[in-house]
């Protein structure tokens, strides 16, 4: 019988879910987030609550058994919030636990390759978030950026822009996933915040931000008006590299 | 400072910059410095991309648009009838540093045309350079246009400020410069490239002893060529590329095909298309150079003047040399393995990895992502299948073209019909 394993979507919970496995010596289970959990018809719903010392004991043993890169890759899967990612990660650890070698970066595993694709994609939405984060000075001197990016990869840009701009105070807030990052010139938080309802993140309202803002944001559209070349001009390529989903944030995009 | 005149200024001189290809922002390792702003990361980023799909990473204008020069493929040329602009020093450290506060751009690009003299101007550049790197404690990336016949104390100071430095050559062949551009010398380009390279042997072997050296350059130098303009072959192209590389120790050479500006007959008409699909071609050899251990003859040569357009260079070259294929996947050395067409270095490394576990057959190379509609006909695995071992190399090109619906299919027929006129 299939039995189903919730926990609290956190990474921790994951890995305390791998932990668990290995300890009640479970099989064939379909491990869920609590809050997705569906309907199960037979059988029980097992909760594994996050345990912090589980979860890094399990960690540890990974990262002896692996290469760093192997175990970035575990948790960058994660992030994609792919259904059913949890499974795959399973059955990743335990061919790596179970192996003497090292079989981290094993592409000829089905798992270890689906997440190595999985994290290839959120390496490239990472990416994509140090590119096309666009900060606008507020008033309160923040400089604020709102983005929805396809993945849940705040976590993993968070030491980018805390090295790169270290002398700005800057918020970085996921819109989908409604939390952000903020840095106070000392260290990187994350936060929540409460919009107004008239709020529109695509937007440049007066009351919130600088007056300087709005000239810098004109000087950097005209700026990439500037670097068109119209003789060259391929819209495809040009929408490959920037995909439409992304322009409602970028400054330069806006009318 | 006053917004509208910064915007005409702006519109001006990034207008007169965009003919410049590079907009690289990698290679160097600048770290942010007490708490400054910025720091300069090895792989760069590109913060959007222009219409035509290049990449944009810096903010890349022209400190004037000036110049006491005529060289007839520029637009900048002082015959030419267009708005002259300049901007004040401290005018580009604020623009560029508000751009970069709002992670626009990963720093500057700041050539200029030359005004009075070679000198004069090249002290302006390091000025901006220097006011950011030590008032503004500014640490993202900085790329300094040498001007030609800059003087070795200043090009010894940019470097000082700068993450890269160039100086364009533009004209690859002695001949075409002497007609286009009759002001410069090829002697002038040559100084300061040679006086970098010394500065950067000389950083390099003193940073071994005293490890607080100030940096110099420390993402080297580059240059670009113009492709198309005095009817030069890729043969010589690829021959000035590959004796800069060599004796200059360029970290890059650029290839711009020409784009028309000028109703000059020396020079293709305005209305001649920019030959995009020839300059990827060239970027093509020149990857494989810096990359996949070819030396340039193998790819052009007295034979082989210019490169085929039809089909990428590496594939030109295997089935000019079928005699050194198949390739067996699971026993090849690297250098082999990064021969056959269709496998890139990423591929080399995925074979690599996985064959230490397994003998890959053709369905681990697929599961791997190698392209094997290419690469199929150059290599055999752990399976007996292998059967265009009997193809001569115009069927293995005629089964290559027919499966791939190539996205540079249409470019290509569109400079078909260049010839074809
Ligand atoms: S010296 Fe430079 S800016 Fe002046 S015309 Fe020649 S290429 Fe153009």
């Amino acid at each position: 019988m299939i039995q189903t394993v919730t926990y609290d979507a956190t990474f921790d919970g994951l890995l305390t879910v791998v932990f668990t496995v290995y300890e009640l010596k479970l099989k064939d289970i379909v491990i869920q987030k609590q809050h997705q959990q569906q309907q199960v018809l037979f059988g029980e719903v097992l909760y594994v609550m996050s345990d912090k010392d589980k979860a890094d004991r399990v960690w540890k043993k990974l990262k002896e058994k692996t290469k760093n890169k192997a175990t970035y890759k575990l948790y960058a899967a994660f992030l994609s919030e792919t259904q059913g990612v949890e499974n795959i990660i399973l059955q990743a650890v335990q061919y790596i636990l179970a192996s003497k070698e090292n079989v981290g970066l094993d592409y000829g595993h089905p798992a270890v390759l689906k997440i190595s694709k999985l994290a290839k994609s959120v390496g490239r939405e990472k990416h994509r978030m140090e590119a096309f984060v666009r900060f606008k000075l507020t008033k309160d001197g923040v400089y604020f950026a709102v983005v929805s990016p396809d993945f849940d990869v705040l976590s993993l840009i968070s030491n980018h822009f805390k090295n790169r701009y270290a002398d700005q105070q800057w918020i970085i807030y996921d819109w989908k996933r409604n939390y952000g990052l903020f840095y106070d010139l000392h260290k990187v938080e994350v936060i929540h915040l409460e919009f107004n309802s008239n709020f529109d993140p695509t937007q440049t309202s007066d009351e919130i931000f600088a007056p300087i803002e709005l000239e810098f944001q004109q000087l950097w559209k005209d700026y990439f008006k500037s670097t068109n070349i119209e003789s060259r001009k391929n819209t495809k390529l040009h929408i490959q590299h920037v995909p439409k989903r992304y322009w409602k944030y970028l400054s330069e995009k806006q009318p | 400072m006053s917004f509208d005149r910064i915007q005409e200024k702006l519109k001006i001189l990034a207008d007169a910059a965009k003919y410049d290809v590079s907009c690289s922002s990698s290679g160097s390792n600048r770290k942010n410095k007490n708490k400054g702003l910025g720091d300069a990361s090895k792989s760069g980023i590109c913060h959007t991309y222009t219409q035509d799909g290049r990449c944009v990473s810096l903010l890349k204008i022209l400190l004037t648009n000036h110049c006491i020069f005529d060289c007839a493929y520029c637009v900048t040329r002082s015959s030419n009838d267009i708005k002259r602009a300049a901007f004040k020093v401290q005018e580009v450290v604020d623009l560029t540093l508000n751009f970069y506060r709002r992670n626009y751009i990963e720093g500057l690009f700041l050539s200029s045309g030359i005004f009075k003299n070679a000198d004069y101007t090249m002290e302006r550049l390091v000025a901006v350079a220097k006011k950011l790197r030590l008032e503004e404690n500014f640490n993202g990336y900085i790329h300094l246009k040498s001007i030609p016949g800059a003087s070795d104390e200043l090009m010894r100071e940019a470097g000082l400020y700068a993450d890269r430095l160039s100086v364009n050559i533009e004209i690859p062949t002695k001949q075409g410069l002497k007609l286009l551009a009759p002001d410069k010398n090829q002697a002038d380009f040559l100084k300061p490239m040679q006086k970098v390279k010394n500065e950067i042997i000389q950083y390099q072997s003193e940073r071994k002893i005293i490890k607080s050296t100030p940096k110099y350059a420390p993402a080297g130098q580059s240059t670009q060529m113009i492709v198309g303009a005095t009817g030069e072959n890729d043969l010589q192209i690829m021959k000035t590329s590959n004796f800069l590389y060599k004796k200059y120790g360029m970290k890059r050479v650029y290839y711009s095909g020409y784009i028309p500006i000028s109703h000059d007959h020396r020079l293709p008409q305005i209305g001649t298309p920019v030959p995009v699909m020839r300059e990827n071609r060239l970027y093509q050899t020149d990857w494989l150079y810096r990359f996949y251990g070819f030396d340039i003859d193998e790819i052009v040569n007295e034979q082989h003047q210019f490169l085929d357009l039809d089909i990428d260079p590496k594939l030109s070259w295997a089935l000019r040399n079928l005699h050194e294929f198949p390739v067996d996947v699971n026993k090849a050395d690297k250098r082999m393995l990064a021969r056959i067409p269709g496998v890139g270095m990423t591929s080399v490394a995925k074979i690599l990895q996985a064959r230490k576990h397994r003998n890959l057959n053709w369905e681990h190379l697929k599961k791997l992502g190698i392209a094997l509609n290419r690469a199929q006909y150059f290599m055999t695995c752990a399976s007996s299948k292998f059967e265009r071992k009997d193809l001569t190399a115009h069927q293995i090109k005629g089964l290559i073209q027919q499966q791939s619906t190539s996205k540079y299919r249409s470019n290509f027929n569109n400079q078909l019909s260049l010839f074809g006129a």
